[in-house]
Formats: C-alpha cells, sequence, structure tokens
C-alpha cells in the first residue's frame, strides 16, 4: 500500500470519538420520534384519568385510522421528493362518489370500485401534469385540492349523502377480537407498505429517485413511470380511506377530509420522512401519526380550547421540519 | 509600461497536491497578458487568489502598489480588480441596467432612480460599441450580448485589472471579431487585461505578452510577437508522457459498439466505434462534446440525428435504460451528482442498477444484494467500514469504485467513464487505471473521456480528438503525441493537413 492510499484511509475512517457523536446524532434523528411519543403518553397519563383507557387508546386509534392510511400513500411520495395536498380532496369526492353511487342504486362492490377507481384516476392525473407539464407537484396538487374540493360539493348539490349499507358500515364501524376494523385496515396499509419499501425492486426505486432522481435515472429507472406509480398510490389509498371514512359516519360528505392533507403531512414529517426526499420509513410515519392522535386526544380531555390546539399543531409541524433541516444540513457535512 | 499587478510569491495547496507554486509575476498597465497552460497547470487557483475568490497560503497580490492580501472578491472588485468567469453571474430576471448597477444601484431621496441607472449603462454600452437596451432582460440576451453587460459591470466599476476566462468560448464567429475590438477598446484605456484561453490564435491575435504554467508553476513569460504556437504548445506540455500506466495485453477482439452520425445541439456529426479490449480516448477541450456523446451513446440525453449498433445490430436507445439493457455503463463526470446515491448505503448503490439480476424475485433478496456487494467490494478493493456505510462517507475513489460495481453488477461489456479519475487521490487513481486495464484484457470495451494528457496517452488504445463538436482527428497507438492531441484539440490542425 502506498503513502497516499493511507492517507486517504485516515480521512475516510473517522475517529471513534466522532462515530460515536455522528451515531448519537444519527440514533437522536432516529428514535427521538418514538421518545417524544412516550414522553406525551407519559404527559397525558399523569395529567388525565381517562387517557391511559384501552378505550381511550382504541379511540385515539381509530381517530388516526384515517390519517394513518393515507400516510402510506403520501410517505412514498414524499420519499420520491414530491408532495400530494390533493389527499384530503380525494377523501371527499370519493366518500361523496361512493354514497351516491350507492343512493342511486349501484351494488355495494361496484360503488367501492368506483370511489377507488376516482382515487386511482386523480394520481395518475398528478402524474401526468408533473411529468408531461412539467408544474412542480406542490403547484399540481395545490390546483387538484381545489378542483377535488370542488367535484365533491358538486357531486351532492353542496348536501351530504346518507344511506350506507350494513355491509359497508363494518368497514367503518366494525370490530374484529375487539379492534376497530378501521385500525387494522390502517395497520394492513402500514404493513403492506412497509414490505413494498424495504422488501420489493420499486421501494428500492422510491428511494434512489428521491435520494438522487438524476444518478436514478441514469441507473435505469425510468423515472417517469415511477412518478405515475406513487401518485396512483397515494391518490388510491386516499379514496380507500375516504370509503372507510364515509362508512365510519355513515354517509357521503362533501367536506369530508377537508384539511386533513396537512395532518398528514405533518404525521410523515415527524415520522421522519424528509420533506427533501430519500430518507424515511414506515415506523416513524406510525409513531408520527400516533403523536397527533394523542396530542389531539389528550389536549380534548385536558379541555384545551380548540383553537390552542391549532397553535400546538403547527408549533409541532414547524418543530418537525426544523429538526429535518437541521439533520440534512449536518448529515451532508458530517 | 510600468507594473500595475504584482503577485509575489503567491502560493496555493491542497491536500496531497501544490495547486499553484510561488514565483513571482508583474502584469504591466495597458497589456494584455495571456494566461496559458493544460487543465490543471493553476491558471484557475491564480486568477481566484488574485481575486479574493480563494485565499492565498502564502505571498502578496500587489495592486499599484497596495497589499490586496485578504481580501474578499467584493473587497478586489472595489479596489479595481474584475474577473469575469465562464459561468456568467448576471441576474435573469433583472434589466440590464439593474445588472450593471446591482449592489450600487444609484438612488435619490432614498428610491432608486432608475433613469440616471438607465443612462449611465446606456453611455457605457455605446461606448463599448454595442446598441443593448439597458431595459432588456438580461435572460433575453444571446450570450454574446450578456457577455457585453458583464463587461459594462467592470467598466462601470473602473477596473483596473480585468479578468477573463475563456471569453470566446461560448461565443459565435461574428462575436468574437467583436469581442477582440472591445478588448482593444479597453487597452487603449489603460486598462490591463489577463486573458485565459486554450485557442492559441486568439493569444497571437489579441495579446501582447503570454505566460506559460505547468503543473502550478510558471515556465516563463515571452512577448507573444517573439514566439510561436509550436514554441507555446512545446512549453505547455513540457513534460515527457508518464509510462507508469499498465499496458493491456489482450488482442482487440471485433467491433463492440459503433455510433454513426450522432447529432444533438452540442454534437454535430460524431461517428465512433470501439472493439472489445480496446480503450478509446475521447480527448478534446472543454465543449468539445466528449461528454455531450457519451450521454448520446446512453441515452442520457435525446439525440437528433444518428443510429448505435452493438455487436454489428443496430439497437435502439432511447433512455439508460434501454443502454444498461444492451451492455452499457456510464461511469460520469460528475459522480455525486450522476453516479451515486449518498445517502445510501454502499450495498443499495451497487446493486441498485442490476436490481432485476441480484434478486429477480418479486421480493428484493437482502442475502443475494449483500453477497453480490461483498463480491464487487473484494474485486474492486473498496474500502469501506461496512457494507451499510452511506456512500456519502466514503472518499472520492471509492465512491468511484462503487460507480463501477453497478456496472459490473449488470455485466455491461462497453463502459464509458467521464474523466474517471477527476477528484481522486494520487493512489486510488492508480488502482481504478489497473481495474480500467483488468476490465478491458477480460473483453470489455471502454471509452474514455479525459482531459488528462498523461492519463490519456498512457491508457488509451487509440485517441478521437473532439473539437466544437465534430471529429477533428484520431490516432493510432503509434501516433500519440501530446502537441498533436493539443494541436487538434485546439483546432490548429484538421484531420492530416496543418494550418
Amino acid at each position: 500500500m502506498t503513502d497516499q492510499s493511507t492517507a486517504s484511509d485516515s480521512k475516510t475512517v473517522p475517529s471513534r470519538a466522532a462515530m460515536q457523536k455522528r451515531g448519537m446524532k444519527a440514533s437522536l434523528a432516529q428514535y427521538g420520534i418514538y421518545l417524544a411519543l412516550l414522553i406525551l403518553v407519559v404527559f397525558f397519563t399523569v395529567s388525565s384519568d381517562v387517557f391511559l383507557t384501552s378505550a381511550n387508546l382504541l379511540n385515539v386509534l381509530r381517530q388516526v385510522s384515517i390519517i394513518g392510511i393515507c400516510a402510506v400513500g403520501l410517505t412514498f411520495v414524499l420519499l420520491t421528493g414530491g408532495i400530494d395536498l390533493s389527499v384530503g380532496s380525494v377523501i371527499g369526492v370519493a366518500g361523496m362518489t361512493c354514497a351516491t353511487l350507492i343512493a342511486a342504486g349501484f351494488p355495494v362492490a361496484l360503488a367501492v370500485a368506483g370511489a377507488l377507481g376516482f382515487g386511482l384516476f386523480a394520481g395518475l392525473l398528478a402524474g401526468f401534469i408533473i411529468n408531461a407539464a412539467g408544474i412542480p407537484p406542490l403547484i399540481t396538487t395545490l390546483g387538484l385540492m381545489t378542483a377535488f374540493r370542488g367535484v365533491s360539493y358538486i357531486i351532492g348539490g353542496g348536501l351530504p349523502v346518507y344511506g350506507v349499507p350494513d355491509s359497508l358500515k363494518a368497514m367503518g364501524q366494525g370490530y374484529v377480537l375487539g379492534i376497530p376494523v378501521p385500525v387494522l385496515l390502517m395497520a394492513a396499509a402500514l404493513a403492506l407498505g412497509h414490505i413494498v419499501l424495504t422488501h420489493t425492486r420499486f421501494g428500492r426505486e422510491v428511494y434512489g429517485v428521491g435520494g438522487n432522481e438524476e444518478a436514478a435515472r441514469l441507473s435505469g429507472v425510468n423515472v417517469k413511470a415511477l412518478k405515475y406509480k406513487v401518485y396512483a398510490l397515494s391518490g388510491t389509498l386516499a379514496a380507500f380511506a375516504g370509503i372507510v371514512l364515509m362508512a365510519r359516519v355513515n354517509s357521503g360528505q362533501p367536506k369530508g377530509g377537508e384539511g386533513y392533507e396537512l395532518d398528514i403531512i405533518t404525521a410523515a414529517v415527524l415520522g421522519g420522512v424528509s420533506i427533501f426526499g430519500g430518507v424515511g420509513r414506515l415506523s416513524g410515519v406510525l409513531a408520527g401519526v400516533l403523536i397527533m392522535g394523542v396530542l389531539a386526544n389528550g389536549m380534548i380531555l385536558l379541555n384545551i380550547n380548540e383553537y390552542v390546539q391549532w397553535v400546538v399543531k403547527g408549533t409541532v409541524l414547524l418543530a418537525a421540519v426544523a429538526l429535518d433541516q437541521f439533520i440534512h444540513r449536518h448529515g451532508k457535512s458530517g | 509600461m510600468t507594473d500595475i499587478l504584482e503577485l509575489r510569491q503567491l502560493s496555493k495547496s491542497y491536500p496531497g497536491v501544490a495547486a499553484l507554486k510561488p514565483f513571482n509575476l508583474a502584469f504591466r498597465r495597458g497589456e494584455v497578458h495571456a494566461l496559458l497552460g493544460e487543465n490543471g497547470a493553476g491558471k484557475s487557483t491564480l486568477i481566484k487568489l488574485v481575486s479574493g475568490a480563494v485565499r492565498a497560503d502564502s505571498g502578496a497580490v500587489v495592486l499599484d502598489g497596495e497589499d490586496l492580501s485578504g481580501l474578499d472578491p467584493a473587497g478586489t472588485l472595489s479596489r479595481g480588480i474584475a474577473a469575469i468567469y465562464q459561468e456568467f453571474s448576471l441576474f435573469p430576471d433583472l434589466t440590464v441596467a439593474e445588472n450593471v448597477f446591482f449592489g450600487r444601484q444609484i438612488t435619490r431621496n432614498g428610491l432608486v432612480d432608475r433613469p440616471t441607472m438607465e443612462a449611465e449603462t446606456a453611455r457605457i454600452l455605446q461606448d463599448l460599441g454595442t446598441d443593448v437596451s439597458p431595459r432588456a432582460l438580461a435572460r433575453d440576451l444571446s450570450v454574446g450580448h450578456q457577455q457585453m453587460v458583464e463587461l459594462a459591470k467592470s467598466v462601470s466599476r473602473n477596473a483596473r485589472v480585468l479578468i477573463m476566462d475563456e471569453p470566446t468560448a461560448p461565443l459565435t464567429n461574428r462575436e468574437v471579431g467583436f469581442l477582440y475590438e472591445v478588448v482593444a477598446k479597453l487597452k487603449a484605456r489603460g486598462v490591463t487585461i489577463i486573458y485565459i484561453s486554450h485557442r492559441l490564435k486568439e493569444i497571437f491575435d489579441l495579446c501582447d505578452r503570454v505566460s506559460v504554467l505547468r503543473d502550478g508553476d510558471l515556465v516563463t513569460t515571452l512577448d507573444t510577437a517573439a514566439t510561436s504556437e509550436a514554441e507555446l504548445v512545446r512549453l505547455m506540455v513540457g513534460r515527457t508522457v508518464d509510462r507508469s500506466h499498465p499496458t493491456g495485453t489482450a488482442r482487440h477482439g471485433d467491433v463492440l459498439l459503433e455510433a454513426r452520425g450522432l447529432r444533438s445541439s452540442k454534437v454535430h456529426d460524431v461517428s465512433l466505434s470501439v472493439r472489445a479490449g480496446e480503450i478509446l480516448g475521447l480527448a478534446g477541450l472543454v465543449g468539445a462534446g466528449r461528454t455531450e456523446t457519451a450521454r448520446l451513446i446512453f441515452g442520457a440525453d435525446p439525440r437528433d440525428a444518428g443510429e448505435i449498433l452493438m455487436d454489428g445490430r443496430p439497437v435502439s436507445i432511447r433512455s439508460p435504460r434501454d443502454a444498461i439493457a444492451v451492455g452499457i455503463g456510464l461511469i460520469p463526470e460528475d459522480r455525486k451528482r450522476q453516479g451515486v446515491l449518498l445517502n445510501q448505503s454502499v450495498t443499495f448503490n451497487a446493486v441498485f442498477a442490476a436490481l432485476s439480476r441480484v434478486s429477480p424475485g418479486l421480493f428484493a433478496d437482502a442475502s443475494a444484494e449483500r453477497a453480490a456487494a461483498r463480491r464487487m467490494c473484494e474485486l474492486l478493493q473498496i474500502k469501506t467500514p461496512s457494507l451499510g456505510q452511506f456512500v456519502g462517507r466514503l472518499s472520492g475513489g471509492n465512491q468511484q469504485k462503487v460507480v463501477l460495481a453497478k456496472w459490473l453488477l449488470t455485466e455491461s461489456n462497453l463502459l464509458i467513464f467521464d474523466e474517471p479519475t477527476r477528484g481522486i487521490d494520487v493512489g486510488a487513481k492508480e488502482e481504478i487505471y489497473a481495474l480500467m486495464r483488468r476490465l478491458s484484457d477480460r473483453g470489455a470495451a471502454i471509452i474514455m473521456i479525459s482531459s488528462e494528457m498523461p492519463e490519456l496517452l498512457g491508457m488509451s488504445d487509440r485517441i478521437l480528438v473532439l473539437a466544437k463538436g465534430r471529429v477533428a482527428g484520431e490516432l493510432s497507438k503509434d501516433q500519440f503525441d501530446q502537441e498533436r492531441v493539443l494541436r487538434l484539440a485546439s483546432g490548429l490542425e484538421v484531420v492530416g493537413t496543418t494550418i
């Protein structure tokens, strides 16, 4: 070995102290979210008698199930370096579509397929605008968010549509082994999403494109096709969540899912998904979703003013993004 | 003529390399002084030290008796040293006048005085002999006009020393003629111009004196009237060819890749072929179309015309994906932006292009991936603490090996190396060379783009010289000659004939 390569070795292999420091920073970034969740749980357990009861905890889980399902699709989008603001509106349109088709006498299966079909269409449309017109995902999905919300109102003339059959009600209100069905659906979505992200070629490509789109393209990834796929996934899962929401509230609501997109993004970012793409795991997103749920539930239990709750939620999002930025910057130099 | 700018024992080192060695050099008032040298000779380091963009390790920059050491670019600019780099520093969405006065806008009663600024800009531009409107947006101007705005900026700041880095590279012939006139005007006003160009003809057309740099040191300063192109080329090259490169043993096989009549916006009709077991060197100046040609072959950019044959059969390559499928791999020049995923592990990167080969099933086979990556680490001697290490934490040489691993796993038999050893330290360079030799001995065809003469002459079996998007000449191993390559690349010699 020559002198030069020895010198380069000492540059490549950092000192033990630096490794430990880096390791601490990395684990803080990775596990900080679980720590935060634990602190919140302990805090609310101490300050409220009701919080740590199985009934309340199941309630928390059921409340986050809609955003939890959507967060899976949105995580794929965020990992590619994109964003999808239209999910909340897709929830609304899907619920309205499904309820309206049922009210019009179509079979339940067809109504569900119609709603899911809309979600797929919404995602492909976003993918098309981003790929073909080159409009940034933020603007594309902002436009679609507004347009789809309009569609959601148009479907029922601005009014809710009632009449959910029992077979579908179970999806939103039923229990299996004492656990609410929406919670099980969320768990299934998270588990499947996790497997796809970590154990398939598609998952590898998602991380690759988000980490470095040009390098991924030069490694043979069909970047445009991949973008179609992640937005289609996000749209379809949002529509699925819309059906679950409709089944839970017994009606298609034109306002259904309004503002959810922000909760979903907050949860994903809290869970360590980088807004720059390429970094994040669904296990972290689950923790992010739970933090959102615990925070909302705990504040209600403590009778904290609703307006104050908004302030807290917004602050939590900013803190999460600031942390992400910090890690991003230091990760690069370190 | 008196000296205006003096460099006294100015030096700068980067880890492992002395970019500029200490020497004295003086520039006279009102002269056009050329800096000449190969890539890496120290020209850009020198101008960065003069403009204050980079701080010198030692020595001083003295302008008219004032020591400017320690000043940043804003400081040297205020003393009268302006630099126009190859990448212009205009704000595309501001007007010409706003650009010229950016950061020191003329105000009246605290508000920007647009009419005065525009009138002043118009006067300067007219003086330079150009009719660019002060109200035009910078983004709407041609490259030549943008350059005039850069010049107007320098003039409006009363620059006494103007550094121009390859100013004619992006210009059309007509614009070059115009630039000549402007340079003459500035010179007549007593402005000293430090002129950097690879084009020897310009140096004789425009410059009074020329300083030749080589390996970070000043070779000599000559009056252009008292030298010749041949002498300058000889001074620039100076050293003998480095014979330490491993030489190939394999006899070349059949033609593996043939590209015919490739065209795009920057490539005008390039045809080339490379045989199995052969290393084809692509030589040329920056902007000659080498990287662009490589990207056309790899499908990274759309081509306007031309066809590509692998093993004698036409193949349709419309994306990198298509190119990879027929066995082509590209090791790009800009490793960090185009070659690796810095935030992913060695394993992830190594198998990324070969996922369908390494784990063909529905689910990724993590142990097969690790096994493949481990095999590559051993084969290429990639030094990493673990397979899970982020590639961003590896040294440049090891990152380059990871990119190579990617293409070995896709079983590419045509590898395109674009500046394979850029940003890689000396020890790792030798390893990369040895690997390239080993690959070609095993029958891989290699196209190597390189701006480093020793690398080009030492590694290539045959050299194709590109100039301005065209093939300027081809040299077989027994014709290899640094001066010849330089002459072809700078357009002094066209295929077969000497100008």
